[in-house]
């Protein structure tokens, strides 16, 4: 029984930080241009993609 | 590593500024890649990023540079551009992006509830199992009052106005449920429905999370209403000087000054100057107008050739595009009491819902069970029978289906512009831009190697329709152009230069009656080079596709009888020419009266009202902004075929999403006798809510390759 007590909280813990990625990543505009980020695989210049910005 | 270019106030000691622009040609990897690297070599631009999906690039920049220089900037690496004036973050984003939250909320909630239920159904009892439904009750409570909020709001709005829709039935099964299981919680009672108000939540909301994707998908790249109208005039004052005024800044009696190649902001009368217009998204006519002293002019127009001054009798709200907006807006209206298919099925299916739910608890009370069971049951009808396939019937399919006419080029604005494509039987095409390509196409076959090289080499330097029409035609030949030196271009006459010692032009031709031509003069050797606007290669073999689907076509143009009469007999088809955009509206108009359902083709800014009216329409993508707004979907490339393949697909989808229907109800009819005898535990409710929705999701897949034929 007290296994529970564990395992409860790091099962709650651990779909907490995965909404907490979701989240994350949708503010941080991870999916605004999805198939941009598909084609920019493509392209082959070093250093190149980084925000200079 | 796609961390959008954040607009960096930190940089205080240069203030930047961000403008946006919408560049429809970028296709490839190599397309970003040439904008991000070469815009920023350019002084004062520090950034670009390019957003491939909207079709947009945003451009961080020194204040210094203004809009046209970045233009120009974009059209030097190869691409046409348009700035988008509207707030980037529309209100369409906003609602998907909350939808996706919630829907991340709920499938959160989903699967710890789960992980709790099932314990409690593989046997946890006693004190497990209370404290196991107080977990899922701390879990699902605000999951609920979250992820429901979308379903809550609308159901209020609807009720409130005393109408039902399809969020009335859902609002009252998950609040019924979550209140009977914090009951059933509290009394320390054996079932909890929490698993299953959360789950049904999830399964909605992905339906609606897809609704918006849709939306948002081909809404991004169109652009802002009325960019063809001329944005501000040079006002020339009593004393001969000229200054910038806004378009709703200027007043009748004023005299403007158009330079070649500009658009007019009003309509007035010529005053002084000779040129041609382009008035093609103001009639469909392909042919520049010429124009002279005492012509009326109106907004919209394009100045070709020769500064023209022009006195404004219209200005703003008066001018004839300004009338089009209008009517083309309250064109528009009768389409937003459209009603779509999975609310006309709810207004059907709630009630009789409803009612059984009600039967199920007074049956119950007469056959003296006492009013908890009685209320456990007729909420397990609630639940067994709430929409949850239903919620998911019409977007899963509809999403299906524009993913892959999207494939194909064309693009559906919305789910219920499918519905409204299903439906139409008779199709009406304007003539210019849309049966033919709406631009001319010039002839060169004629022309030697020399004359190819000369000829593109004069073309490039001027913006006439005539010279960008033979430029491209050219450049598609792979022609190399000539060194042209001193090149001169005389509004109204051409353009000359010289090669290699020769005096070279392209020209007028001296006969007129040659309709769109240009003579090429290289020393004493003269070539005329004719121009035509070709039907769609594909254009026969769409109308045939039409017929098949059993939709009548013909022509509905604002181009004069000549040549719409010469396109209607090489198709086969009946058609209406010279129709004003009123008449075209009154067309539309008659045809619904009688009971048709038509679907409008076009692309001009005088389609507008016609494509705001037709019960469904569709646009290409070289239509005037205007157009593009009011039509629920446009196609993309120089096939007409996508409009078939939408009409075609579009069927099929609604085949689909009656399939879809058929199947929820025939699953209801199964599942409804064990609810109404009180069988149904929450772990048979559970498995049943999602074994209907995967059936209707699988379904719905099948749609996938129906473009591919």
């Amino acid at each position: 029984m007290t296994g529970l007590a564990f395992l409860i909280p790091i099962a709650l813990g651990m779909g907490l930080l995965g909404l907490a990625a979701f989240f994350w990543s949708m503010k941080n505009g991870q999916y605004d241009d999805m198939d941009g980020a598909a084609t920019r695989i493509l392209i082959d210049d070093d250093g190149f993609g980084e925000d200079e910005a | 590593m796609n961390a959008p270019a954040p607009v960096t106030a930190e940089d205080s000691e240069r203030p930047l500024i961000s403008t946006r622009f919408t560049v429809p040609g970028m296709r490839c990897a190599g397309c970003i890649a040439k904008i991000e690297r070469e815009l920023p070599k350019l002084q004062g631009i520090t950034a670009a990023r390019a957003n491939f999906s909207a079709k947009r690039v945003a451009i961080q920049h020194d204040p210094s540079v203004d809009e046209t220089r970045l233009l120009e900037a974009l059209r030097a690496l190869g691409f046409e551009a348009e700035p988008v004036a509207e707030n980037p973050l529309g209100r369409e984003t906003e609602e998907r992006k909350r939808l996706t939250r919630a829907l991340g909320v709920a499938g959160f909630g989903m699967m710890n509830v789960m992980l709790l239920s099932v314990s409690v159904w593989a046997g946890a009892e006693g004190a497990t199992r209370d404290l196991f439904h107080w977990l899922s009750a701390l879990i699902a409570l605000p999951v609920i009052a979250y992820s429901g909020r979308p379903f809550f709001s609308s159901a209020w709005m609807a009720l409130s106005h005393r109408r039902t829709n399809m969020d009335v039935p859902i609002s009252i099964g998950v609040i019924l449920a979550t209140a009977l299981s914090l009951y059933e919680t509290i009394d320390g009672g054996g079932h909890a429905y929490f698993e299953s108000a959360v789950m049904l939540l999830f399964f909605l909301l992905a339906g609606r999370a897809l609704d918006a994707v849709m939306r948002d998908r081909t809404r991004a790249g169109i652009g802002a209403l009325l960019g063809r109208m001329g944005k501000s005039a040079s006002v020339i004052a009593p004393d001969g000087s000229t200054r910038r005024v806004a378009a709703h800044e200027l007043e009748p009696g004023m005299l403007v000054l158009v330079a070649a190649g500009e658009a007019l902001a009003a309509d007035g009368e010529i005053q002084d100057g000779t040129s041609a217009l382009d008035n093609a998204m103001l009639t469909g006519e392909s042919m520049p107008e010429s124009a002279g002293p005492g012509s009326i002019v109106h907004a919209g127009a394009i100045n070709l050739s020769a500064p023209l001054r022009i006195r404004l009798t219209h200005v703003a709200e008066d001018t004839a595009l300004a009338e089009i907006a209008r009517l083309m807006d309250e064109a528009g209206q009768s389409r937003s009491s459209y009603v779509r298919i999975a609310d006309r099925a709810s207004r059907l299916y709630a009630p009789v819902v409803h009612s059984l739910a009600a039967l199920a608890f007074v049956g119950w009370m007469i056959a003296g069970a006492g009013w908890h069971q009685s209320l456990v049951i007729a909420i397990a009808v609630l639940i067994i029978t709430c929409p949850c396939a239903m919620g998911l019937a019409v977007p899963a399919a509809q999403v299906v289906a524009s993913g892959a006419l999207l494939r194909r080029g064309l693009l559906v604005k919305d789910g219920s512009a499918l519905e409204r494509l299903a439906e139409c039987d008779v199709a009406l095409f304007d003539k210019t831009g849309t049966l033919t390509l709406g631009e001319p196409r010039a002839d060169i076959s004629g022309l030697d190697t020399t004359a190819r090289a000369v000829a593109l080499g004069l073309a490039q330097a001027s913006r006439h329709p005539l010279s960008r029409g033979l430029a491209a035609a050219l450049l598609r030949e792979d022609v190399e152009p000539a060194m042209i030196e001193d090149v001169r271009e005389v509004s109204g006459q051409g353009l000359t230069g010289r090669w290699q010692g020769l005096t070279v032009a392209l020209e007028r031709p001296d006969d007129a009656r040659q309709g769109l031509a240009t003579r090429l003069r290289i020393g004493l050797e003269a070539n005329t080079i004719t121009f035509a606007d070709p039907l769609r290669a594909d254009a026969s073999e769409t109308l045939a596709a039409l017929t098949q689907e059993g939709m009548a076509a013909s022509i509905l143009s604002g181009d004069r009888t000549g040549p719409v009469e010469a396109v209607a007999r090489e198709l086969g088809l009946d058609a209406e020419a010279e129709a004003s955009p009123q008449a075209k509206l009154a067309t539309l108009e008659a045809l619904k009266a009688q009971g048709f359902r038509p679907l409008m083709v076009g692309d001009g800014l005088n389609d507008g009202p016609a494509l705001a009216a037709a019960h469904a329409s569709i646009a290409p993508g070289t239509a005037s902004d205007a157009s593009q707004q009011a039509a629920d979907a446009v196609f993309i490339g120089e096939k007409l075929m996508p409009v078939a393949l939408a009409v075609r697909v579009a069927r099929a989808t609604m085949r689909i999403v009656r399939e879809n229907f058929a199947f929820s109800i025939a699953y209801n009819v199964l599942a409804v006798p064990l609810a109404l005898f009180g069988l149904i535990t929450p772990l048979i409710a559970a498995i049943a809510m999602s074994l209907s929705s995967l059936v209707v999701v699988a379904n719905s897949l099948r749609l996938a390759r129906s473009a591919d034929r």
